[in-house]
């Protein structure tokens, strides 16, 4: 007991934007220190190209983060992003096969394939009551099982159409790549959602007890279904990004994306039990994520190391501000 | 009512998972190639339920290792790299005088259950919820793994992996016999213990268990160390079966989805409180049979993965009649 009032009054003392999130001034706390220790090793880490550079990288992840925190407000989790992530990718390539209109419809068709895996997922959750980490597990399967079906084991030989590498690649604004705008759109919009509109609300409020926010009159199993649909076409959108970059789709090209989307929306102070957490935390975990990521990979670590590194940064991270508290 | 009728509905999903595998298995085994053209001889049913239980005994391992974590409410996303770990070191110092040996197993063993135990602190003394704790610790596993075999390699006591890999008597796999014994030796006693009726307490309602003086802290370190011993002792017999040490990323993580769905099949429920390792055993054979029967009836093998997803996805939707029998809408949100 003790205990708490001591560091209630320490917090009391905090600039207020701190107070009212200690996660999000951690974590981007954490990104300048980051930066700062990277500048030590080489001069270019500062530098507005290497800076830009991250943030496009930290763009696709940031995409799909996005939806997975939406799920992870409601206290659910979506373990289905590896292969919507792939799926999303192969059939917008898929799509370029139609010709001209392929090139056109092929983002939008891409979304649409995660969303209608997205509605899957949310139906299962929502109507049939399956839990989600069951759920999404049994979709990525599914997922997987159809695009090896249709790829026959190997990647895919369509190639990504100029949209998509537009969208991934290309420069609207001089020297921002699109990627970032891309990023910023679908932010702004959550963000929009997530504290603006009565579905955002709901979200919030069915995280943090779903029995009172359906007796409150909200029809939560509608918006579940729908956070799970937006989810997957989110996903969706990230492998199609993902896609223009590497110009092509591959076989589980996905698998790296699931364990540092959910890592990020923690880390920016989400709580993984739904219902508390801000967009702004999820861009600083996602930041954190890819800063990290990049200068282990400047310093040449071996691939063991990074993940011994990683592994212990978001355990000890989260031991500074994620704990719950104790049962008593 | 009866005992036995109590008893009939605490193994519910017991005998769910028994009887699906059952069913699952004599189809394998009436149409699987081998028997189809030699017939029910002793010999051939032994051949391919040898080669059938050593697949199956790896996801059973694992599963069971599930199955502890589940119970308690937690979820464990390393059991897969614990898996890969120990795999790892065992190609290393399994190997040698029978003494050498002896204490190689010792040492993989104890690697697993400190691992294990690792999670088990965090979780209780650290506060993180386990999901994202055992993705972290999972990275770290992982970590470990390659940098002890950063390219496939590595070799193993054969005498003693032919041993394990083997049959007993030309009859019986030894796999479902050693499985028997981890069953009798850890799970049974576990279950019937102060720390294992604690895990299933605070597995159904922590904040109840902790009232009533359950050792809330103790049940959990005890359910997530002998979870990380479990599949230690699956990264041993992978190296048995294999002779090798792999440091593969996608295995990993694909054990631990199976063991995930290998659970849920076996009636354990991810809620917490319910089932048990024995389920999920006959989970993972179910899950694994489901798998192969495509072989046998010689479909391409393309289409594997979405069968297993397709089926696996029936599976869990069956659980959805149980909304039937809710007569509270607010029951829907338990």
């Amino acid at each position: 007991m003790s205990d708490a009032t001591t560091s209630s009054r320490i917090v009391s003392k905090l600039p207020s934007f701190i107070r009212r999130d200690p996660a999000v001034a951690t974590a981007f706390a954490c990104i300048l220190l980051l930066l700062f220790l990277g500048s030590l090793y080489s001069e270019n880490f500062l530098s507005p190209e290497y800076l830009l550079q991250q943030l496009k990288v930290a763009s696709f992840l940031g995409i799909i983060a996005t939806g997975m925190m939406l799920v992870i407000l409601l206290g659910q989790i979506d373990l289905s992003v590896p292969w919507v992530v792939t799926t999303g990718a192969m059939m917008a390539c898929a799509a370029t096969s139609w010709g001209g209109v392929g090139d056109i419809v092929s983002v939008p068709f891409g979304i649409l394939c995660g969303v209608g895996l997205g509605l899957l997922n949310g139906f299962g959750v929502a109507y049939l009551r399956i839990p989600s980490m069951i759920i999404t597990l049994a979709t990525n399967a599914v997922a997987q099982g159809l695009m090896v079906v249709y790829s026959g084991g190997f990647s895919p030989r369509d190639f990504a159409s100029p949209p998509m590498r537009y969208l991934a690649t290309g420069f609207a604004i001089p020297s921002v790549p699109n990627a970032v705008i891309v990023w910023a759109i679908v932010g702004a919009g959550v963000i929009f959602l997530l504290t603006r509109t009565t579905f955002g609300r709901a979200v919030y409020g069915i995280g943090n007890r779903e029995r009172a926010a359906y007796l409150s009159g909200i029809n939560t199993r509608r918006v579940v279904m729908t956070a799970f649909a937006i989810s997957g076409g989110l996903a969706a959108f990230g492998g199609v990004l993902l896609a223009g970059y590497a110009s092509k789709a591959a076989q589980s090209m996905g698998d790296a994306y699931l364990l540092p989307s959910i890592a990020a929306v923690v880390l920016g102070g989400t709580n993984i039990l739904g219902g508390r957490g801000t967009y702004l935390g999820t861009v600083a975990g996602v930041i954190l994520i890819t800063l990290l990521q990049s200068i282990l990979s400047v310093m040449q670590m071996p691939e063991a190391g990074r993940q011994i590194i990683y592994g212990v940064v978001i355990v000890s991270m989260l031991l500074l501000y994620g704990r719950q508290q104790a049962s008593r | 009512m009866k005992e036995w009728r109590f008893w009939l509905a605490e193994q519910r999903g017991t005998l769910l998972a028994l009887g699906i595998f059952v069913l699952m298995f004599t189809i394998y085994l009436v149409y699987h190639p081998a028997i189809e053209s030699q017939g029910f001889t002793t010999t051939a049913v032994a051949n391919v339920s040898n080669t059938a239980a050593n697949k199956a005994m790896l996801l059973a391992l694992v599963a069971m290792a599930q199955t502890l974590v589940v119970i308690t409410a937690g979820i464990d996303l390393s059991v897969g790299m614990i898996f890969t770990l120990t795999n790892c070191v065992a190609s290393w110092i399994v190997v040698g005088s029978p003494l050498q040996t002896a204490l190689g197993v010792v040492a993989v063993l104890l690697i697993g259950a400190l691992c294990g135990a690792i999670n088990g602190a965090i979780v209780i003394y650290g506060r993180l919820q386990p999901i994202v704790t055992t993705i972290a610790t999972g990275a770290i596993y992982f970590g470990i793994a390659l940098l002890l075999r950063p390219f496939p390699g590595g070799s193993v006591n054969e005498t003693l992996a032919d041993f394990f890999t083997g049959r007993f008597f030309g009859v019986v796999p030894a796999s479902m016999v050693t499985l028997l014994v981890i069953v009798l030796v850890i799970w049974l006693p576990f279950s019937h213990s102060v720390a294992g009726r604690g895990a299933y307490a605070l597995g159904s309602s922590e904040v109840a268990a902790y009232m009533s003086g359950v050792p809330v802290r103790r049940a959990r370190f005890v359910a997530y160390t002998l979870s990380g011993l479990l599949a230690g002792i699956g990264g041993l017999y992978v190296t048995f079966f294999t002779y090798t040490g792999e440091a593969a990323y996608a295995s990993g993580n694909a054990y631990t989805l199976f063991s995930i769905a290998a659970v849920v099949l076996g009636g354990v429920s991810l809620y917490g409180g319910t089932g048990s390792a024995i389920g999920a055993i006959f989970g993972a054979l179910a899950f694994r049979t489901i798998g192969d029967l495509l072989f046998v009836f010689d479909f391409d093998p393309l289409w594997q993965p979405l069968f297993q997803g397709v089926v696996l996805m029936l599976a869990v939707s069956l659980t959805a009649f149980g909304l039937f029998r809710v007569r509270n809408r607010l029951d829907w949100f338990a």
